[in-house]
């Protein structure tokens, strides 16, 4: 007789799928695919170096330079400094060295490593991809286990193909009913880390799910899934489904052939049970979704567009002083309208919002009008084939005749590792993915938000609410 | 790795939540492709004004506190990028605890690689432990790892909570790749089945 198995979450299934060993509460899971790049990665090949070792899986391994390429036109002689050369020059080097698959920056194909995993068919449903960068969360969009791990583990999954690992909690955030106009997934992922908090997701692997979820592009769910961390949670992840399927089909590294429909077959079973339990479960309706922006120095200081700057005594316990110390920092004053604010320099790009659908959804707004003037305003496409197809559909034109600067891609002034940085006091409208205090230049003032109010906030020159443009 | 067992050392108090790891290292830092010498820029832009001094009100910049090896951090200590560099930083300036209500998943692990314990407390003694920390008579304090104590500058002893298996690479200094290759015959047979299971992959 067939013992009926208990019911799982996604997650479980994913898990249990990767498990080799597991003594009490610690477990070894096998990886799927390991993405590297320059900045997390040097220690660790180092460290295979020094005691001998090679990467265990180099067809697994893919390497790519993002962080800290240079994003202008002359960046294969111009690094913009000694030691980013060296750390480029080094990926280089180990990435040859150890034979693992690689796109270097003179590559079409290279750009931000959590828009070419999916770009590339790397990342696949039910897959364990991790990677020295907290993002990796994004190619959970494709129902797969992704995580940042550190550069220890690097070395460790480099060494071994395998991650120690404690088992997550499960956490369910369901967003129903249908979104209204103006309304991206970057408005939702900010929603919910702004309902959650910064720490919400800690200790567990959230599954996003809904209708709201559902109508999202593939784009969308990766844009969601993108910030899963800054939520707190590890990892993000939307069960495949026939969009899914879809997106990766016919990628260069995706199943071809009788492993194709071994793999669909497969990847169907990848959903939680109906009644899989959930340790902790958040339930938004899409209705009370607004285009929000952050005012703050934390991802979860998210309000409307059309709210005030809040007061610290808004706010309970530690978050009153983290309140007066963001408003000190942002250069904003309790009760002042969103919309008043003025902003110096808009980012668009990340792996949070730098694909081809975002930047569609920048022309939309800007094709005919132009960037206010005194406003830096930057387009960096996610890689050099979003680039190149944004180029080929006439948005890199209608961009640049707004008065956008068109770059190459890279990860640029979402970090601001290379040259794209603020300065002290500059204030920007981004689409990246955090606004610690000098994340995008020292003393420069990040706003987050969607493109389409990213673009919209380059024609006013101001936070600018997308429904009135 | 360097073992833990027992530490006795200045506590720092550093109440803000949210201590991020862009806080605690700086973008700038990380085009580094060596391990050491991050120290010096640990908390660089709390830590040094514009023009390279040093903020005389930073905690870590005050005479006494410059010695510090422990930090009583804000919730959700660690909170952002993945970088290591962050412990690193940390370790190299010569903290090796941080006791904290909350640790952010990726730091918390981190910190384990690389020889740092973070001791996850309840707020009531978070709260104690952040008085002591703030007067100088009472900021040292001793972790007893093997016992998992935190002793008190009056003598007081408060246990805590932490990881079996973690405990025991830190007590021992132990290499994770080293213990996993042990395992090497599982990793092998797992491989081979799961490879015919999904051919894809």
């Amino acid at each position: 007789m067939k013992i009926m198995a208990k019911s799982r979450t996604l997650y479980d299934k994913i898990w249990d799928n990767h498990l080799i060993q597991s003594e009490n509460d610690t477990s070894l899971i096998y990886i799927d695919r390991h993405l590297v790049h320059e900045v997390t990665s040097p220690q660790a090949f180092e460290g295979l170096r020094e005691a001998g070792r090679k990467v265990r899986a180099p067809n697994k391994t893919i390497a790519v330079p993002d962080h800290n390429v240079a994003t202008t036109s002359d960046r294969l002689t111009n690094f913009g400094s000694e030691e980013g050369r060296i750390q480029l020059e080094t990926l280089d080097k180990n990435a040859r060295d150890f034979g693992i698959h690689y796109y270097a920056v003179d590559d079409i194909r290279q750009g931000i490593v959590h828009i070419i995993g999916p770009e590339q068919g790397w990342t696949l449903p039910g897959m364990t991809i991790v990677c020295g960068d907290s993002h990796t969360a994004t190619h959970g969009a494709f129902g797969a286990l992704a995580h940042g791990i550190g550069t220890s583990e690097v070395e460790h999954v480099l060494a071994t193909q395998t991650l120690i690992q404690q088992k997550s909690k499960n956490m369910k955030v369901e967003v129903s009913g249908e979104l209204g106009n103006g309304v991206t997934a970057k408005d939702i992922t900010l929603t919910i880390i702004g309902k959650t908090g910064t720490a919400g997701g800690t200790g567990h692997v959230i599954e996003y799910c809904g209708n709201a979820i559902e109508s999202l592009s593939m784009e969308g769910r990766m844009t969601v899934c993108n910030m899963a961390i800054e939520g707190g949670a590890r990892a993000g992840l939307i069960a495949p489904d026939q969009k899914t399927l879809d997106y990766v089909k016919g990628r260069p590294n995706s199943p071809k052939g009788k492993n194709w429909d071994k793999a669909i077959k497969f990847w169907k079973t990848l959903f939680s049970d109906p009644d899989a339990y959930f340790d902790k479960e958040i339930f938004l309706k899409a209705e009370d979704i607004a285009p929000v922006v952050t005012w703050g120095t934390s991802p979860e200081d998210v309000l409307p567009i059309t709210d005030f700057v809040p007061s610290p005594d808004n706010f309970q316990g530690s978050k009153v002083e983290a309140a007066k110390r963001s408003l000190e920092y942002m250069g904003l004053r309790p009760g002042q309208k969103l919309q008043d604010i003025e902003v110096d320099a808009v980012f668009i790009g990340s792996c949070t919002n730098g694909r081809i659908e975002d930047l569609r959804e920048v022309e939309k707004i800007v094709k005919g009008k132009k960037v206010k003037s005194g406003i830096r305003a930057m387009v960096v496409p996610g890689s050099g084939l979003v680039k190149k197809q944004a180029e080929e559909e006439g948005i890199a034109n209608s961009l640049k005749e707004a008065g956008f600067d068109w770059r190459m891609p890279g990860c640029s002034m979402c970090l601001a590792m290379n040259p794209d940085q603020l300065l002290p006091e500059e204030r920007c409208a981004a689409t990246s993915n955090r606004n610690f205090e000098g994340r995008q230049g020292r003393g420069g003032r990040t706003h987050l938000m969607s493109p389409a109010m990213a673009a919209a906030a380059a024609i006013t020159g101001r936070l600018t609410d997308v429904r009135d443009i | 790795m360097e073992k833990f067992n027992i530490l006795e050392g200045i506590a720092a108090p550093m109440p803000l939540i949210n201590i991020d790891t862009d806080m605690l290292i700086p973008k700038q830092f990380l085009k580094t492709i060596k391990r050491t010498g991050l120290g010096e820029n640990l908390f660089f832009e709390m830590r040094y004004d514009q023009n390279g001094n040093e903020i005389k009100d930073f905690i870590l910049n005050k005479d006494h506190y410059s010695k510090a090896s422990i930090i009583v951090g804000g919730a959700n200590f660690g909170c952002g990028s993945s970088r290591e560099h962050a412990p690193w930083a940390l370790k190299d300036f010569g903290i090796k605890c941080i006791i904290s209500t909350s640790f952010a998943d990726i730091f918390f692990n981190n910190c384990f690689k690389n020889g740092i314990l973070p001791i996850i407390v309840s707020e009531d003694l978070h709260l104690i432990l952040l008085q002591d920390a703030e007067m100088e008579t009472t900021s040292v304090m001793k972790i007893d790892l093997e016992n998992q104590k935190i002793v008190r500058n009056n003598g007081d002893q408060l246990d805590f909570e932490v990881d079996e298996f973690k405990k025991y690479c830190l007590l021992n200094g132990l290499d994770d790749i080293g213990l996993t290759l042990k395992s090497a015959d599982k990793i092998i047979s797992f491989e081979k089945e799961y490879s015919d299971k999904f051919s894809w992959s």
